[in-house]
């Protein structure tokens, strides 16, 4: 039996941009949500954040993608219907989505709250759901999921600048927290000074953490050191520099998916020093045994977060002022959008105002 | 112009050395300093041999100086006490790991972390304060500053105790400082050589879950029969690591050669640790997607601090924990080193020093 286009899959009829090919290219589609089961909050979409994945699965550099793609997993907008066994929201809710929808709810991962590991969970978009379909992201006018995976945005923290917070936020908060590098008067690196970056030295300044802005632009330095509140900017091509900061970091969180080489890294940190990886660079990076041993240094990876420790961290965020810094762009900009993330021309988050202009 | 080793300090000394990147060890004298206040000197009764005396010997890290006399797994007898000296007597049994001296002021010192020091000072190839070089086990006595001395318990063999003082607590340190001490968790061991046989050990005495994994099948049954391990890997058989992917909590990788990091970390559930102890001259590796997308983490550790030398050796003595040794005698140590590298020797080699040293003279 041939599956029913994307128009007809479900009963509810939602519209969004599509990537079709490997171009990436984004242009409109008519497409469908589900009712909205006893679990579900349904909520109209204001602002979708647009993440570097979405550039990577559009153009389907994992390998993984199926098209038609719509993408969009920093979702914000405000409940329009609750299924019946709703609790925790109504309507009128200011909500939000990130990177899952699903999870398989029995597995040890998801009795500790870390749902972003568990073996069967479902993303946002561009993945299987469990009956069947493909599940679509936030460049859209709908949204519906779990109300397990849905996320309260407190009042006082504006839609268009929380966004980025349920992918970018919650990737750097949740290592900062396991790794432990979050501790008053330590000292963080963070290297790579784009949405994820600049929302590192956001919350680590928040968590009364030393932050060094570690990168290869000098002129992204003004910036980080005026704007963002970071301690201090390092060029990471800059031998002199790199020499004469050796041994001083507590921790590292490297938000760079390019291959790039691991030691000068590793000689910044202390003894006991923790490199986080939150960027997946993909072939391997070179490893020497003895910079590990020699320091009992410890490289990390870390991927997201479970749903509590989402809420947890837009509640922080909420309280402590922490906002993206975004560019707000109408949805028919969003193919040059790309094009210039690619260049890494944005400070440092573009937010699709969908509302006011995805119109089918 | 600088003395010869025989002439540096006053009291004559003998050993085996190397003499240059062959690795390759022969009769050589030189000489210890004067007991100071805070040392101890020892008559050295068995040492131990290292894989990395045999990196050093033949220079594979690249910082060797040569002559050098190896040897950091020390056990013998106290024969002379500084002043100071109040926790040891003369003919108490003592043991030397890997470190004789640290600055003593720094933060890492003052956490009992002495071999996370950056002046650090190793038992052998490298140099003392007063610009001599340090010269290691494979001699007849050794003069020690106090802090760096521990006791041997009394139940404890000399022979099967001396490994303990390197490859006993570069695996117990990792264990306990990265959590590997969970009664009931999973760990695994790759390798079954110096320091992987301790693990087991070690690991079964913590009440852990151990599998062994080795490329050799043919250490099976030596290590679910002998070793007491819980099951056996076999890593170049695709088939049965893939059963085996996202079982273990913690690996322990002791190969000290190049190899692939991606099948052990498969091997990992998630949030699960590696750690990395040994030392092979190139780089490994490391594939970064299963770290990120598994929240696994892989860590390194350089043996322990005294303090927590002395309690691994307190624990092994509890738990009646020894290492699998053949004893050698000192002439026979280039051959030891030669079946070393082919890992032909269960599990480590301990050189016979007081009965076999001096007759290697004549």
């Amino acid at each position: 039996m041939e599956s029913k286009s994307p128009e007809l899959e479900h009963p509810k009829p939602a519209f969004g941009w599509a990537a079709r090919d490997q171009s990436g290219l984004l242009s409109p589609l008519k497409f469908s949500r589900r009712e909205t089961a006893e679990n579900d909050v349904a909520f109209k979409v204001l602002y979708c954040g647009i993440c570097h994945s979405d550039l990577h699965m559009t153009k389907n550099e994992w390998g993984v993608t199926q098209y038609p793609l719509i993408p969009g997993h920093e979702i914000v907008g405000i409940v329009t219907e609750v299924g019946s066994k709703v609790e925790k929201f109504k309507v009128g809710d200011r909500v939000g989505v990130g990177c899952m929808v699903g999870s398989c709810r029995s597995c040890d991962s998801c009795h500790n709250n870390l749902e972003n590991y568990c073996p069967k969970m479902i993303l946002t978009y561009g993945a299987k759901n469990y009956d069947g379909t493909i599940t679509y992201g936030g460049y859209s006018d709908t949204m519906v999921a779990d109300e397990h995976f849905i996320v309260r945005i407190p009042d006082n923290l504006s839609l268009d600048v929380g966004a980025p917070l349920l992918c970018a936020g919650i990737t750097v908060y949740s290592p900062l927290r396991y790794f432990g590098l979050d501790k008053p008067g330590m000292h963080v690196g963070v290297v790579g000074l784009g949405g994820l970056g600049h929302v590192a030295v956001k919350f680590a300044k928040a968590m009364g953490v030393k932050v060094t802005v570690i990168s290869t632009s000098p002129n992204k330095k003004q910036e980080a050191v005026e704007n963002l509140g970071a301690d201090s900017f390092l060029v990471s091509r800059d031998q002199d520099q790199m020499q004469a900061a050796m041994g001083t970091l507590d921790g590292i969180i490297d938000t760079v998916s390019a291959v790039h080489p691991m030691p000068p890294l590793l000689a910044l940190l202390k003894s006991h020093g923790k490199l986080v990886l939150v960027g997946a660079p993909e072939k391997p990076l070179e490893l020497h045994a003895f910079a590990l041993i020699a320091g009992r240094k410890i490289v990390g990876g870390s991927c997201i977060g479970g749903m509590k420790e989402t809420q947890e961290m837009i509640d922080f965020a909420a309280k402590h002022n922490i906002t993206a810094d975004v560019e707000v762009i109408p949805m028919d900009y969003v193919n040059t959008a790309m094009e210039r993330m690619l260049k890494g021309d944005v400070r440092y988050r573009f937010v699709i105002d969908v509302a006011k202009t995805l119109n089918p | 112009m600088a003395k010869s080793p025989e002439e540096e300090h006053p009291h004559k000394a003998f050993g085996w050395a190397a003499k240059d990147t062959s690795g390759i060890l022969s009769p050589f004298h030189f000489s210890r300093r004067d007991n100071g206040v805070e040392d101890v000197t020892i008559k050295i009764l068995y040492c131990g041999v290292c894989h990395s005396d045999l990196h050093a010997a033949k220079n594979e890290w690249g910082f060797s100086r040569y002559p050098m006399v190896p040897g950091h797994e020390i056990v013998g007898l106290v024969t002379k006490t500084g002043s100071n000296v109040m926790k040891f007597k003369v003919d108490d049994r003592v043991g030397v790991g890997v470190m004789v001296n640290s600055c003593k002021s720094c933060e890492y010192c003052h956490q009992d972390l002495e071999n996370y020091c950056p002046q650090m000072i190793f038992t052998y190839n490298a140099q003392n304060h007063d610009g001599t070089k340090t010269y290691g086990g494979y001699s007849d006595t050794i003069v020690v500053d106090q802090h760096f001395v521990v006791r041997i318990p009394d139940s404890m063999p000399s022979d099967g105790c001396a490994p303990l003082l390197c490859a006993g607590i570069t695996v117990y340190s990792p264990m306990k400082y990265y959590g590997m001490t969970e009664p009931g968790k999973h760990l695994g061991i790759v390798g079954l050589g110096g320091l992987g046989h301790v693990a087991v050990k070690i690991g079964k005495a913590f009440g852990l879950k151990v599998t062994v994994i080795s490329s050799s099948s043919r250490k099976e049954r030596e290590a679910l029969d002998r070793l007491g391990a819980d099951s056996f890997l076999v890593s170049n058989d695709p088939a049965k690591m893939k059963a085996a992917f996202g079982t273990m909590d913690y690996i322990i990788d002791t190969v000290s050669a190049v190899h692939a990091l991606a099948p052990y970390l498969s091997l990992l559930k998630t949030n699960g640790k590696l750690v990395t102890l040994g030392l092979p001259e190139k780089p490994l590796e490391l594939p970064i997607f299963p770290l990120v997308l598994g929240r696994k983490l892989v860590g390194g550790s350089d043996v322990g601090g005294m303090k927590e030398t002395q309690e691994m050796l307190d624990f092994c003595a509890k738990h009646n924990i020894a290492a699998d040794v053949e004893v050698i005698q000192m002439d026979q140590i280039n051959t030891a080193m030669e079946r070393l590298a082919k890992s032909d020797v269960r599990y480590r080699f301990v050189i016979d020093v007081a009965n076999s040293l001096s007759q290697s003279q004549l």
